[in-house]
C-alpha cells in the first residue's frame, strides 16, 4: 500500500479523501476504538453536504465529547451537564434562522438532563438531537449509566447491574416516541460500512427536518467505549451487535414524515 | 411626560424588560412573581420575534436563557427565592461563560418552601456567590415600583456592557404592590450593542465558542483573572446608592429595597420627636458601596442596619466601617415586614 502511494508522482496526486470543511485540522482526542469520532465526522459531512456550516451552532456536552468545540469549524456552545436540550431550545427560539444541534451522552440526555430532554421533545422543538449511548459514563471512569445493561459490570456496579437495586436500562428513544411532539426518532450504529451509511442518512434527515421546520429529531447512536468496557475495539463492536442491540434494536422508531417526499 | 400608569411591580418589570429590547423570556410559575410571567405570556408574542416560553423547570428556564444569550440576543428569566436556588447552577455557568442575562428575584420567606410573604433572605445568595466557583453577580436592589422598572431596563445595558449576568433583587412587596410608573422608552433593537463574540453562525469569521470550561490550571486562571479585572472595573464605575440626611444625623440607618422605603417613614416619625435620622440605601448590593458608608460612618456613633432577614447586609456594613462605630442590627424574619414605629423604637435604643 505505502509503496503504491510513494510511486505516485507529485503531479499525479489528487486528494480523494479529506476532512470535511465543518471540521478543522485539530486531531480528535477520543480513545482508540471510540465511536464518537466517527459520529462527529458524519455530522460534519452532513453539515458540508447540506451547505449549512456558516449557519449551524453546535453544543459540546459535559463528557468525552466536551472538546467538540476544538474540532468543529463552526460556532459551539458548551452547556452545563444535562442541560443541552434546554440550551439548544433557547438558542433556536432566539434565532430560528440558525441550525442548532444538541450533542448529548447517555448520562447527559437520559439521567441528569431527563427533564429537559423529555420536554424539549414534547414541545417538538425544531432542533436536531444526537444522543450517544455507550451504556456507561466514559469520561469520569466507567460508572453505571441509566442505559447500562443488566449484569453489565461498571465501576459503580462491580458485581454487575442488578435491576432490583438500579432498575432497568432506560429506553429514551422508545419513551419519547410515545409523545405527540417529536417528528423523527431513530437508533443507529457506526461499526461497519452499512451502519455508517445508514447513520449518515439519519443525520441528514435530522438536519433536513429542522431546515424544513418539521420539528424535533432524535438520532440515538449505539457507541463503543472499548476502554471502559475492557474490550479491544473489534470485541467492542461484537458486544454492540450481540448484546447492546438486543436491548436497543437499531432502526427508525418514529417517523412522522414517513410518506413525504424527501 | 405625564405618561404615568398604575402598574403592579411584577408587570412594570416585565414591560420594562420588553422596552429594553428583551425578546427572549423563559420562566416557571412561582408566587409572588407570577404576574411577571403572565404579563410576558400576553405581551411578548405581540413583539416581532418575541419569545415567551414557560419552561419545564427553573433549571430549564435559566439554561434557555443561557442558550438565547449565547446567540447574542437579550434574554431574561425571573422567579422567587426557591426557584432562584434552582437557577444557581445556571447563574454560575452564565458568569463562567461571560454571558449577559438578566435574572429577577422577587424574594419571599425562606429557607425551604418558607412562605409567600416579602423577605430579603437571599442577600447572601445574590452577593456572595449563590452558585459554585469564583464569580460575582451584579445585583440591583430597587425600593419602589418605578425604580424596579428603571433598574430592570438598565440591567440589560449593564449585562451587555460587562458581559455578565445581572440580578434585579426585589421582594414580594415590590412585586405585588401597585404604583404609578412612567415606563422607559422602547429601545430601537437596531441600536443595541453588537456582540461579535456571539455564537450566531461562523460566517466570514473564525468560529466563536461559548464555554466556562478550561482544562489545566493556567487556562482557567487566565479566564478568571480576565473576569476579575472586569469586576474591578464594575466596582469602580457602577456603585450606586441613595442617601438622605446623612450630613450630621443623630444616627445613620442603612437598609435596601422595601425596608429603605419604610425607613423613610421612620425618618418623619423621628423628626416629630426631634430625632435626626439619616438613611443610606445601597442600590447596588454588589458592587457594595462600602467606601461611601465608611466615609459617612465617620460622622456618627451608630450605623443601624435594618433588613427583612436575620442580618445579612449588616455583615458588609461591618466589614466597611471602622471598628469603633456601633453597628447594631434590627430585622424581621420569616416574611414579616418591619414597621416605621418598630424601627423608631430600635433607633431610640441607640441615640
Amino acid at each position: 500500500m505505502s509503496n503504491q502511494i510513494a510511486s505516485v508522482s507529485k503531479e499525479e496526486k489528487k486528494l480523494v479523501f479529506g476532512k470535511p470543511d465543518a471540521l478543522n485540522d485539530e486531531k480528535f482526542s477520543y480513545c482508540p476504538g471510540c465511536h464518537h469520532g466517527i459520529i462527529n465526522r458524519l455530522i460534519a459531512e452532513a453539515i458540508d453536504e447540506l451547505g449549512i456550516r456558516e449557519t449551524t451552532v453546535g453544543t459540546a456536552p459535559v463528557g468525552c465529547s466536551v472538546f467538540l468545540y476544538e474540532w468543529f469549524d463552526i460556532d459551539v456552545v458548551q452547556p452545563a451537564h444535562g442541560r443541552v436540550s434546554a440550551v439548544a431550545t433557547g438558542m433556536k427560539r432566539a434565532r430560528p434562522d440558525l441550525t442548532v444541534f444538541a450533542y448529548q451522552g447517555d448520562g447527559d440526555f437520559a439521567s441528569i438532563g431527563t427533564n429537559n430532554s423529555v420536554h424539549a421533545a414534547n414541545r417538538g422543538e425544531n432542533i436536531t438531537v444526537f444522543f450517544i449511548n455507550n451504556t456507561l459514563y466514559g469520561m469520569t471512569g466507567g460508572e453505571m449509566a441509566p442505559t447500562t445493561l443488566i449484569d453489565q459490570k461498571t465501576t459503580t456496579t462491580p458485581g454487575g447491574r442488578k435491576a432490583e437495586d438500579f432498575g432497568y436500562p432506560i429506553k429514551m428513544s422508545e419513551m419519547l416516541s410515545k409523545l405527540d411532539g417529536p417528528t423523527y426518532i431513530t437508533r443507529q450504529a457506526v461499526y461497519d460500512v452499512k451502519t455508517i451509511k445508514r447513520a449518515k442518512k439519519a443525520i441528514k434527515k435530522g438536519f433536513r427536518n429542522q431546515l424544513e421546520g418539521k420539528g424535533y429529531s432524535l438520532i440515538e447512536f449505539l457507541s463503543a467505549c472499548p476502554i471502559n468496557w475492557g474490550l479491544d475495539p473489534v470485541e467492542a463492536i461484537d458486544r454492540i451487535k450481540e448484546e447492546v442491540e438486543q436491548v436497543y434494536p437499531l432502526g427508525d422508531i418514529l417517523d412522522r414524515t414517513a410518506g413525504e417526499k424527501e | 411626560m405625564g405618561n404615568k400608569q398604575l402598574m403592579r411591580g411584577n408587570e412594570a418589570i416585565a414591560e420594562s424588560a420588553i422596552r429594553a429590547g428583551c425578546r427572549n423570556y423563559f420562566a416557571y410559575p412561582i408566587t409572588p412573581q407570577a404576574e411577571l410571567l403572565q404579563w410576558m405570556a400576553t405581551h411578548m408574542p405581540e413583539e416581532d420575534n418575541g419569545t415567551f416560553l414557560q419552561a419545564e423547570s427553573e433549571i430549564g428556564a435559566v439554561n434557555m436563557v443561557y442558550g438565547a444569550a449565547s446567540t447574542g440576543e437579550r434574554a431574561m428569566t425571573s422567579s422567587s427565592s426557591p426557584g432562584i436556588s434552582l437557577k444557581q447552577e445556571g447563574i454560575s455557568y452564565l458568569a463562567g461563560s461571560d454571558l449577559p442575562a438578566v435574572i429577577v428575584n422577587i424574594m419571599r420567606g425562606g429557607p425551604g418552601l418558607g412562605n409567600i410573604q416579602p423577605a430579603q433572605g437571599d442577600y447572601f445568595q445574590a452577593t456572595k456567590g449563590g452558585g459554585h466557583g469564583d464569580y460575582q453577580l451584579l445585583t440591583l436592589a430597587p425600593s419602589t415600583v418605578p425604580e424596579a422598572a428603571q433598574l430592570t431596563y438598565e440591567a440589560f445595558d449593564l449585562a451587555d456592557e460587562y458581559r455578565t449576568p445581572v440580578m434585579v433583587l426585589a421582594d414580594g412587596m415590590i412585586g405585588q404592590m401597585m404604583e404609578p410608573v412612567e415606563l422607559p422608552a422602547r429601545k430601537d433593537l437596531n441600536e443595541l450593542p453588537s456582540k461579535p463574540w456571539a455564537t450566531s453562525g461562523a460566517k466570514n469569521r473564525k468560529p466563536n465558542v461559548i464555554k466556562s470550561f478550561a482544562l489545566g490550571g493556567d487556562k482557567l486562571k487566565a479566564m478568571s483573572e480576565e473576569r476579575f479585572t472586569k469586576y474591578r472595573v464594575i466596582e469602580r464605575k457602577e456603585v450606586r446608592y441613595e442617601e438622605i440626611g446623612v450630613e450630621g444625623p443623630d444616627i445613620l440607618v442603612t437598609a435596601f429595597g422595601t425596608v429603605a422605603r419604610i425607613v423613610k417613614s421612620t425618618i418623619r416619625l423621628g423628626q416629630e420627636e426631634g430625632i435626626n435620622i439619616g438613611l443610606f440605601r445601597p442600590i447596588t448590593l454588589w458592587p457594595f458601596p462600602g467606601d461611601r458608608i465608611d466615609e459617612l460612618s465617620g460622622k456618627v456613633d451608630t450605623v443601624l442596619t435594618v433588613e427583612m432577614n436575620s442580618g445579612q447586609m449588616v455583615e458588609d456594613i461591618r466589614l466597611s466601617v471602622s471598628k469603633n462605630i456601633n453597628t447594631p442590627f434590627y430585622g424581621e424574619m420569616a416574611g414579616c415586614v418591619p414597621t416605621p414605629k418598630g424601627i423608631l423604637e430600635e433607633v431610640k435604643k441607640h441615640v
